[in-house]
């Protein structure tokens, strides 16, 4: 019996293994199949309060690890992953603003604002995945590389005055960070065509093809951006797969003509728009590269719920009308403090082709009010005093009513608390008093030890860094208003120091602040298809609520720009009258001069010479011999 | 400046100085001391008040003062008086404790001023009864610490709170201990003198000739020669001789002082960056001239507008200016310490880089010391008119530039650049009048009769 079992044991163990090697190949390919490169392009619409669209462009790709392919890519931009790999980046962001974003009005509590509401100019952050020591080479290695790619002033970033090390308060906070602003930089066409570069299908298919310059430029507010993430460890000797997100988030002013023609009477109402009429270009088709390939077209809660919209009537709308009919509707998860909820229609570009193009169009049938979600505080920084010697920096903090709404919900005790994260960056030349830190809530000053949780401070050295303030506040929840001021004096600087347009001023950059205790997040309800998405993955992401302070313009005394000659010349006269007559009065010898006047007198008689004489005598100042 | 003098030497002494501490007291409670902790004349990047509360803050929250480029005072002066910037007592101005003590500062410079002049007024009239000449000479003493006290400058330094009090009352004591022949507190004012400012490490000369051959007095050899026409050698009435003794008593002194000092620094920086980051801090900002903020002085203005390529250039040539004027001084003047160390700090407050008023009313002070020898000192007129016009005229100028931007740079530079004239011709109108007093004295002896109406 044993010997018969045996070879049927044998069989079966043959089998199992062979079933088993089959299975592992099969693993592995999923595997390296889930590892493909990947590109996305999506386009999230989304109608603000103040009759304006905001229009998200969402392109993502993925380029798995470097060593299963080699250094080649398919769709991957090679020059990210070269970047990435040289310098060792493990996240990074770059943004080109121009604009201000409207936080009272565009919102600030939605992930699409908190992520993508961004300073005026260019702002660089990067984590760095090397020694300590080598960061700040690495950094200044990647500005001037990210300079050349994208055709910006970046390498202004290099030198160690422009940039700061948070510690803490910024939201990536780890040791290795990098943090760097240019707001005076100005953002145009030529940092967008590199950036259109790094898309597979440029601007020439897809949802790219939206991008027209003269519409996009137009816009209230326009913000292009660069996130990079590189997954996995490389210091390990892993090689990483690389995220790269690139997006563009503008805010534009709908032409309203259409709303005039149907409801000329009706002034309040929402101007109606379509793709073509706010980028005079329409969808034609997908990028044949891009896998999921969607447009979205987002009303946010206050809107649902102007609209009277619900879960359950969300299909039947009455107060606007879509040109498309929506390929899916996806609504939001209800969360603990909202009673309406958000609603997202998604249309599928991969149906519509070249004799068929996209347009989606919103037409509003009634005018409808709403608010979007506020910031728990609006914060605004402003400067005060005058003249060119010294002035004080406030940063003032309102109270909103989603926080009240918000508080009241949430404070069953008395003693909550709201923490509030400041990040202050400001140049050498604004030389900060930090004893002078002064805290107002409710307009009362309070003492900076009862508000003020934990205080970092790195203070600037001239010519060589920035001054770093990093606060956390701890107001009580139903503070109305709160505000921090800090008094500096303005710095002098040498005339090569100033910029081209001296007299226009300088820039401190925006401050950030930011609410750690409350996170954005927009979870719809979950399906199989949003995974794929990586527009609405990243919206459930939970990122902290931040906003952005306006940047500040302090002007600088100037001195004579046309002097430095003149200056030198003079300045060098009197040295040199200082040390010739005080070493004439030294090596003098008065005796001798008179004798040798006294021997001139004597020869010469008669009236004037000798009243010459004398007179030079007096102006020579031998005080002795007139006396 | 003279006739000044005269008229305030007449009144009772005691009676003046009352007046000029009230005087301190009511502008101490003014509001904000009437704004002149922040006026450039006042608060050098050295002595400014505020900088002295920022490095106290940071000290007080574990960072080195120097962290940042807004402390560059000594950590001494941090430990002494940094408390004195945050402690406030209830209904009272806010920095009360401070400005006292810039007030019993200024008090003690007054009489240790007073003090020295005395001595040197005895010297004087001991030098003169040695030559046989006999003069009525003035109080000198109590002129000069009249002049301090009621001068406009020094009362705004102390109501401006900078520490310019305390550097001038450090070199005050430096000179008081050489005069007096106290040689341990002569050499403890040099050392905090210069541990303070830089600059007043040159006093080193003045302070070595008084312990050397005691004050002023005419020059060695017209002893000699008074003695030589009498035929009677007297030693006894002859100026001494050049002594070491004291002088490397001094020097001993001065070296265990220094270390003192050096070991309370490094006690107070322990934990932070050490020593090193003081004198780079320190010394090293003083002589880089790296803070371009407006001020009396004309660097400020001259390193803003100069090329980058010729700044470390320049930056030698100025601080060899004063290096240089050193040697012939001293071989002029060296019968006269106290002169010379007068003809030093006004130097080198003319060419420092963060000049304040603080350091001219230390010069106008000691210039009180010598109203008998300068009596005949030519442009006094001139000097004095020019002294108020420039201090009128320069708070005028900077805020025409700074706060009404109706003015520029150049009008503001302008009088700091008169200023500066105004206190080179002091300096060589005064060196050309001591030289002249002390031909006078030798003509007086030599008896020639057309000096002897003199």
């Amino acid at each position: 019996m044993v010997l018969l079992q045996r070879p049927h044991i044998l069989l079966l163990l043959i089998g199992t293994h062979q079933f088993l090697q089959c299975w592992i190949a099969f693993g592995s390919v999923n595997e390296e199949g889930q590892k493909q490169e990947e590109f996305s392009e999506e386009l999230l619409l989304k109608p603000l309060p103040d009759h304006k669209l905001l229009a998200h462009f969402h392109f993502q790709s993925s380029g798995p690890p470097s060593t299963s392919n080699g250094c080649h890519h398919h769709l991957f931009p090679k020059a990210i992953s070269q970047l990435v790999q040289k310098f060792r980046i493990k996240e990074m962001e770059l943004s080109f603003t121009k604009g201000r974003w409207n936080y009272e009005s565009w919102g600030g509590f939605d992930p699409l604002s908190s992520s993508n509401a961004k300073p005026p100019g260019v702002e660089l952050w990067a984590v760095f995945d090397v020694p300590q020591h080598h960061i700040d080479a690495s950094w200044k290695n990647l500005t001037h590389t990210l300079s050349g790619l994208f055709c910006a002033s970046i390498n202004f970033l290099e030198s160690t005055a422009t940039y700061s090390t948070p510690e803490w308060s910024f939201p990536p906070a780890s040791g290795n960070v990098r943090y760097g602003t240019l707001p005076c930089e100005a953002v145009c066409t030529e940092n967008l065509t590199p950036w259109l570069k790094l898309l597979p299908c440029r601007d020439k298919a897809g949802i790219a093809l939206l991008l027209d310059r003269p519409s996009l430029y137009r816009g209230f507010y326009h913000s292009q951006q660069l996130h990079l993430t590189s997954t996995g460890s490389s210091s390990e000797g892993i090689d990483s797969g690389i995220i790269l997100e690139q997006t563009l988030t503008v805010v534009l002013q709908p032409n309203s003509e259409m709303a005039i023609e149907v409801h000329a009477s009706e002034k309040h109402i929402q101007p109606s728009w379509s793709l073509s009429s706010i980028f005079g270009k329409q969808v034609s088709g997908r990028c044949v590269l891009a896998k999921p390939s969607s447009v979205y077209l987002l009303l946010d809660r206050g809107l649902s719920a102007a609209n009277g919209l619900t879960s359950e009537n969300f299909w039947s709308n009455p107060s606007f009308e879509l040109s498309a009919n929506p390929d899916r509707i996806f609504l939001e998860e209800s969360s603990s403090h909202s009673k309406s909820l958000s609603i997202l229609y998604m249309f599928q570009v991969e149906k519509y082709c070249e004799s068929e193009p996209f347009d989606i169009g919103l037409m509003w049938k009634v005018p409808v009010a709403w608010l979007c979600q506020q910031t728990p505080l609006h914060a605004s920084r402003f400067l005060m005093g005058s003249g060119n010697e010294r002035a004080a920096i406030a940063i003032s903090l309102k109270s909103t009513q989603f926080t009240e709404g918000f508080m009241s919900a949430n404070s069953k005790d008395g003693s909550c608390e709201l923490r509030v994260d400041v990040f202050q960056v400001v140049p050498w030349y604004v030389k900060v008093y930090f004893h002078s830190l002064r805290v107002f809530v409710d307009q009362q000053p309070r003492a900076v030890s009862d508000i003020i949780e934990k205080i970092h401070v790195s203070p600037s050295k001239d010519k060589m860094s920035p001054g770093v303030m990093e606060v956390v506040l701890k107001l009580p929840c139903r503070v109305n208003t709160a505000a921090l001021t800090i008094e500096f004096d303005k710095g002098f600087l040498r005339i090569d120091e100033y910029l081209p347009d001296a007299n226009q001023g300088f820039d401190i950059p925006s401050a950030i602040i930011s609410f750690p205790n409350f996170h954005a997040s927009m979870v719809f309800l979950e399906d199989d298809s949003l995974n794929k998405s990586p527009l609405l993955s990243k919206f459930q992401e939970k990122c902290p609520v931040m906003s952005y302070t306006e940047v500040l313009l302090v002007p600088l005394t100037t001195p004579d720009f046309s002097m430095p000659y003149n200056v030198i010349t003079i300045t060098c006269t009197v040295f040199a009258l200082y040390f010739g007559s005080l070493l004439n009065v030294l090596q003098r010898r008065v005796a001798e001069e008179e004798r040798f006047l006294k021997a001139k007198a004597a020869k010469k008689t008669g009236r004037l010479p000798l009243l010459l004489s004398k007179l030079s005598a007096k102006l020579r100042g031998s005080g002795i011999n007139q006396n | 400046m003279e006739k000044v003098k005269k008229k305030i030497g007449s009144f009772s002494f005691w009676n003046w100085v009352t007046a000029s501490i009230i005087f301190r007291l009511i502008l101490i409670y003014f509001p904000k001391n009437l704004n002149l902790s922040s006026r450039p004349e006042v608060s050098t990047p050295l002595t400014s008040f505020r900088r002295l509360a920022e490095g106290y803050w940071l000290k007080q929250s574990f960072m080195s003062p120097y962290a940042g480029s807004m402390y560059h005072g000594s950590p001494l002066l941090l430990s002494l008086l940094g408390p004195l910037t945050i402690n406030r007592i209830e209904g009272q101005p806010n920095h009360l404790l401070y400005s006292l003590v810039s007030v019993i500062a200024d008090v003690v410079s007054a009489m240790l001023i007073r003090a020295t002049g005395q001595n040197l007024r005895l010297a004087y009239l001991r030098s003169l009864e040695s030559l046989d000449l006999v003069k009525q000479i003035e109080v000198s003493g109590d002129i000069a610490a009249l002049i301090y006290l009621c001068n406009p400058f020094t009362i705004v330094a102390c109501v401006g709170l900078s520490t310019s009090p305390i550097e001038n009352m450090a070199v005050i004591l430096c000179l008081y201990g050489a005069c007096s022949r106290l040689i341990p507190l002569a050499a403890f004012g040099w050392v905090i003198a210069t541990h303070l400012s830089l600059y007043s490490a040159i006093l080193i000369i003045p302070v070595i000739f008084l312990l050397g051959c005691g004050p002023d007095s005419p020059p060695r050899k017209l002893f000699l020669q008074r003695h030589q026409q009498k035929e009677v050698l007297n030693q006894s009435k002859l100026p001494p001789r050049f002594s070491w003794g004291p002088v490397i008593h001094f020097a001993f002194w001065a070296f265990l002082w220094s270390v003192y000092v050096l070991v309370l620094c490094g006690i107070s920086l322990k934990q932070f960056g050490g020593l090193w980051e003081m004198f780079k801090s320190t010394y090293g900002f003083i002589l880089t001239v790296e803070d371009l903020s407006p001020n009396i002085g004309v660097l400020w203005y001259f390193f803003a507008e100069v090329f980058e390529f010729f700044r470390n250039f320049f930056l030698i040539v100025f601080h060899v200016n004063i290096l240089f004027m050193i040697l012939p001084l001293a071989i002029r003047l060296r019968h006269r310490p106290c002169y010379l160390a007068f003809v030093y700090v006004a130097i080198c407050s003319m060419l420092k880089s963060y000049p304040s008023v603080g350091d001219s009313a230390l010069y106008l002070g000691l210039l009180g010391w010598f109203v008998n020898e300068l009596a005949d000192m030519q442009f006094s007129l001139f000097l004095f008119c020019g002294y108020v016009g420039v201090s009128l005229l320069s708070p005028v100028m900077h805020n025409l530039w700074i706060w009404r931007g109706t003015g520029n740079a150049n009008f503001y530079f302008a009088t700091a650049m008169v200023y500066a004239c105004l206190q080179i011709v002091l300096v060589v109108e005064g060196v050309s009048a001591m030289l002249n007093h002390d031909r006078k004295l030798r003509n007086l002896i030599t008896g020639k009769p057309q000096d002897a109406k003199s």
